[in-house]
């Protein structure tokens, strides 16, 4: 989602040729070069255009440590440039050792959030079993892929461990598109408006079988520092280690501007 | 109602008897209890379930005859009653579990998908303008969770676990025998043997590879569930379930 900027032809009575959102701001520029029979009859524009995905802002990040996953958001909530709140939380629990993040369109995390409850709460009392990562992840894809032609727009992160045949537990971080594409990953998983930033930063401090305490530092790291260059994420983070035994929660100040 | 008909409440499916009986239930099991004997029968390490493959004619080519249904590759199946019948099951049972796979990425558990069959037989008593299916079943699966179980589906829709249980013609008989044979740690192998030797009694005519038909649930060392979750070269995990193949049956009669 990086075109924010777009070409857009108007004509001289100002009715638009494509449909872009009658908010966006407007920039005019003189085109040099423009040929004749267009500069007489219609405009170039270079016009702000934002997409719905970007609209409330938002940012998530998963990483996988030594036995233990870590998983962390902003919590500023949007609308367009202008900030809404700051306490607007992207991650949720699903089990005791799986947190689900959303990012994307405000209203969408919380339907979706809404619905992945109900259907795990389904399946822990159809089944009554535990409910693992990999499992839920299908879930989530096949749940986001049922509106492959009319998404939501959200593109969620899922960090959990996984319980192992032989009783222990191994780190499990997947990531999905808005239609529900899982994306694997052994090292870190990103998504928000951020996401450019946090990919970056993530490659740079992100190292193999980290214990939670550092898991803890370069996730906060990852976050802080990604949000700081992204206008629509930031206003403080929260971050969880998820570890076989317990979850640390801690709530983060960041830049708060 | 007191007559061996079943009196004016034996039409309509859906009407309890002033008994609190519905009578067509009754009948669907009078069917399942004239079908061939099915049996299983969970050891320590698998299950086994077999039955009685009886054709009415020397002349039937009963190569093609299929009592033991593959469900997925942790569920197999068999029945006494009414084969028509089974065939429809099996083809819900199948399309079932192939649509949880698609929301999970993997197979049913055996009580969930039991309970699917279950409800597809249940509602087959409780709708108008159908009857009940004409078979009980016998479900073995495998899972992580719960590993090896071994469930009965009756015509109404209720269903149990069982560690050894029988179903047609001679489950009374077979029963008796097997509370006598069993014992919680009984071997996979011992437990096909026991199967044979249970469906001996009361067996009409020659038991053969081709009067007999046998499935087992293999249960997965931790080694093989490890790997099984990624499922290989071809993606698919290593059924648990198997039917045993006319040879590896006649080692089976021959021993």
């Amino acid at each position: 989602m990086s075109q924010i900027w777009k070409y857009v032809r108007v004509t001289p009575s100002g009715g638009r040729v494509r449909g872009v959102p009658a908010r966006s701001s407007t920039t005019s520029i003189s085109l040099p070069g423009t040929p004749d029979h267009l500069s007489s009859q219609s405009t170039l524009i270079l016009r702000f255009v934002m997409s719905i995905m970007e609209h409330n802002g938002g940012s998530v990040v998963a990483m996988a440590g030594k036995n233990c996953v870590a998983i962390a958001c902003d919590l500023r909530l949007g609308a367009g440039a202008q900030t809404i709140a700051t306490n607007f939380e992207k991650i949720f629990p699903v089990t005791d050792r799986m947190y689900l993040g959303l990012a994307g369109l405000a209203s969408d995390v919380v339907t979706l959030r809404e619905k992945f409850r109900y259907l795990t709460n389904m399946f822990l009392i159809k089944e009554s079993r535990p409910l693992e990562p990999s499992t839920f992840a299908h879930l989530v894809s096949s749940t986001l892929y049922e509106r492959r032609f009319g998404p939501y727009f959200c593109e969620p992160v899922l960090a959990g461990l996984e319980r192992t045949p032989s009783g222990s537990y191994k780190p499990y971080i997947v990531g999905t598109d808005l239609i529900g594409c899982l994306n694997f990953a052994k090292d870190f998983i990103v998504t928000g408006t951020a996401s450019d930033k946090l990919f970056g930063v993530a490659e740079g401090l992100w190292e193999p079988d980290l214990e939670p305490e550092d898991l803890f530092e370069t996730i906060s790291q990852t976050l802080m520092n990604a949000v700081d260059r992204d206008a629509y994420s930031g206003w403080g983070a929260v971050v969880h280690v998820i570890t076989p035994d317990k979850v640390i929660t801690r709530t983060l100040k960041g830049r708060m501007d | 109602m007191a007559t061996a008909d079943g009196g004016a409440y034996s039409y309509s499916l859906t009407v309890f008897s002033p008994s609190g009986k519905l009578v067509q239930i009754e009948h669907a099991l009078a069917a399942v209890a004239q079908g061939t004997t099915s049996l299983g029968i969970k050891a320590s390490n698998g299950i086994v379930i077999a039955t009685e493959k009886k054709s009415s004619s020397i002349l039937i080519d009963d190569s093609m005859i299929e009592k033991v249904a593959v469900i997925c590759p942790n569920i197999g199946i068999v029945y006494s009653g009414m084969g028509p019948d089974f065939r429809i099951l099996v083809a819900k049972a199948r399309k079932s579990a192939q649509a949880y796979w698609k929301i999970y990425g993997e197979y049913p558990p055996t009580r969930v998908l039991t309970q699917e069959i279950a409800t597809v037989m249940q509602q087959a008593t409780q709708s108008g303008g159908v009857r009940p299916y004409g078979v009980s079943l016998l479900v073995a699966g495998y899972d992580v969770h719960r590993g090896p179980s071994l469930y009965q589906v009756d015509p109404s829709g209720s269903f149990w676990a069982w560690k050894a249980s029988a179903i047609g013609k001679n489950m009374i008989n077979a029963k008796t025998f097997l509370e006598k044979r069993y014992n919680d740690d009984i071997s996979l192998e011992d437990a096909i043997h026991t199967a044979l030797l249970t469906l001996k009694e009361g067996f009409e005519g020659q038991m053969t590879e081709k009067t007999i038909e046998i499935g087992v649930i293999t249960v997965p060392t931790t080694d093989e569930l490890e790997v099984g979750k990624i499922g290989g070269e071809t993606g698919r995990p290593k059924p648990t379930f198997r039917k045993l193949t006319e040879e590896e049956v006649r080692d089976y009669l021959a021993l």
